[in-house]
């Protein structure tokens, strides 16, 4: 295997982001957690950054880290979410059959992945691959049924909104 | 420039270094202009002393020449003294603090305010400047200044007090309303433009205004809609800086300081620095978006050339001074704007919080998505038919839409009930008392 500039690039900024991962369910201060999260999300658009999806990127922190990582942090702090300790069962024995299964599901999606990614080592899109004009022209012409069927279920998702918030409309 | 080609991680060293440092060199200045300026509105001195010398007149170790001479530096190292104060004072961690986040708040407050200009050109030196000049330049501004309520609201809740609590709280709900906004005023100059770089946007303001008058720049102030547009960005970028009349998070006859309540020494000078320095940097990315970037006035010399020969020694020395002096014109625009921001300071009063998200909800978004449309319909109509036609449909447009708005405020409201009027009388005071 051939180490390239780009490969260096990804395994550090790809370990920070599993280190992240694993730091979201390992904390049990759930600020924490929210915090490892957010850090996650952030990482994740330097990923796509160096695959050539900068628009992408970008709207991964716009939405994930900026918007709604921010709405999580609210609602953990508001609850405060107090003695951690007290939700953790000791000797439990689910909690070998997890690990023994997550195991199980790592090996298996391994096993059948990494012969495939050990031999990649530079993104293969093109440079103006995620470039917002040439995702726009795909947007609203092969994808345009799909795109407003979105923003429809978006308007739905504001309209439910409003109507739970106000009782009386 | 080939050198810099050559060496591409060092020449991305130097373009940060090249943003970086002018940011960090403009925070003591401002601190200084503003205190300066705020006391001459309220009709104060302010801190004009130091770095103020005078020799002594007997001692035997001052040479002849400076005995009893005075030298006066308008207090401009004031800055210099504040930083030695809060580097020296006493750091105190309370002690039921969450430890980890306490100390890593101040630094997420540091860092948007200097990742957000990373893609704004000081001038028109390719190479150089800016840090990356990318696709997504004005969507990254969004995304890094969407990252600033972290600072804010972290702080905020690892003080564990409840007037932090509340001003971090306050922050964020005050940062992700005015978020919107902002976006879509960026988005009807964007539409404008035709692309996202603030390079390009710089590029497009040379252009003829309204795309018919030649000579003239068509810097996006000067437009119908890089107005409004313009005007619901600076409300924003207001808010966004915590600056006041949008200064609820630290408001501190409610809360004491808000959400550095609790931080001390250099803590707190890292908030202090990174207000300072997000309100430069958003003040350039006005002048770059709105007011032509990094030239120096409203007139395109290469047209007005071409318009008249024989004025043309004038006008290729003015192109020269222009594209050489290219910071200076972004930096004093950008000082021209931070004045606006005392100047707000020292004249509002701050909002409360239901005329806040009054102010962002019902008024700036709503007008910003009208900007929208109203550019949209202006740019389609000038490329298909002509930039006349252009004018005339987007004037038109705005026309039906602020009567549609005054139609549909009118609807359902009872005016009639909520007239109310009274009269004051005021008393001449006596001349002999007076």
């Amino acid at each position: 295997m051939q180490i390239t500039p780009e490969l260096m690039l990804f395994g550090g900024i790809a370990s920070v982001a599993a280190a992240a991962a694993v730091g979201v369910v390992a904390f049990n201060n759930a600020v924490r957690s929210a915090l490892c999260l957010v850090l996650n999300f952030f990482i994740l658009a330097f990923i796509y950054f160096t695959l050539n999806a900068e628009m992408l990127g970008i709207m991964q922190i716009v939405v994930y880290t900026g918007a709604i990582m921010v709405l999580f942090l609210f609602v953990i702090m508001l609850l405060n979410l107090g003695a951690p300790q007290m939700l953790r069962d000791r000797d439990d024995p689910k909690t070998f059959a997890g690990i023994a299964l997550s195991v199980l599901l790592f090996a298996l999606l391994g096993s059948q992945l990494l012969p495939a990614f050990l031999t990649v080592t530079q993104p293969g899109a093109p440079k103006d691959f995620g470039a917002p004009q040439n995702l726009g022209r795909v947007l609203f012409t092969n994808y345009v049924i799909p795109f407003e069927a979105v923003s429809v279920l978006l308007l739905v998702g504001v309209v439910g909104s409003i109507l739970l918030a106000k009782r009386k409309i | 420039m080939t050198w810099l080609e050559a060496n591409p991680v060092l020449a991305a060293i130097i373009r940060v270094a090249l943003w970086v440092f002018p940011v960090l060199l403009a925070v003591p200045p401002m601190i200084w202009y503003e205190r300066r300026l705020l006391s001459w509105m309220q009709d104060r001195i302010g801190p004009n002393r130091t770095g103020n010398i005078t020799f002594s007149r007997s001692s035997r170790w001052v040479p002849g020449f400076l005995k009893g001479k005075k030298f006066g530096l308008k207090g401009v190292v004031q800055p210099l003294a504040d930083g030695l104060k809060l580097i020296i004072k006493e750091d105190i961690t309370p002690g039921s603090v969450d430890r980890f986040i306490y100390l890593v708040a101040p630094a997420l407050a540091l860092f948007p305010s200097f990742a957000l200009g990373a893609t704004i050109p000081w001038g028109p030196f390719k190479g150089l400047t800016p840090v990356a000049d990318v696709n997504i330049g004005v969507l990254w501004i969004l995304a890094i200044s969407s990252l600033g309520v972290y600072g804010v609201v972290l702080s905020g809740y690892a003080s564990n007090n409840k007037y932090s609590l509340l001003g971090g709280l306050r922050s964020s709900a005050q940062l992700i309303s005015y978020e919107l906004g902002m976006s879509m005023a960026l988005a009807a100059i964007c539409l404008a433009t035709g692309s996202l770089k603030p390079t390009d946007i710089v590029e497009a303001q040379t252009g003829p205004l309204w795309g018919i008058v030649p000579g003239l720049a068509n810097w996006n102030l000067f437009t119908p809609y890089g107005f409004v547009a313009g005007i619901i960005f600076f409300v924003c970028m207001v808010a966004e800086t915590n600056r006041a009349p949008f200064d609820l998070p630290e408001a501190e006859n409610e809360l004491v300081a808000g959400y550095h309540t609790e931080y001390s020494s250099m803590r707190f000078a890292v908030f202090f620095m990174g207000e300072y320095a997000a309100m430069f940097v958003y003040s350039v990315i006005f002048s770059t978006v709105f007011l032509g970037g990094y030239h120096m006035l409203p007139i395109n010399w290469q047209s007005l050339g071409e318009i008249a020969p024989g004025l043309s020694w004038v006008t290729n020395a003015m192109q020269n001074v222009d594209f050489w002096l290219s910071p200076v014109w972004l930096v004093g625009k950008a000082f021209a704007l931070v004045t606006v921001y005392v100047w707000l300071r020292a004249t509002l009063p701050r909002l409360r919080y239901d005329q806040l998200m009054s102010l962002g909800w019902k008024s700036l978004l709503p007008l910003a998505t009208i900007n929208t449309m109203v550019v949209a319909l202006w740019m389609v109509v000038s490329r298909v038919y002509s930039p006349i036609a252009g004018v005339v449909a987007g004037l038109f447009g705005f026309g039906i839409l602020y009567l549609l708005y005054r139609a549909l405020n009118n609807v359902g409201i009872d005016r009639n009930k909520f007239l109310t009027s009274r009269e004051i009388d005021l008393v001449d005071v006596p001349r002999s008392v007076a």
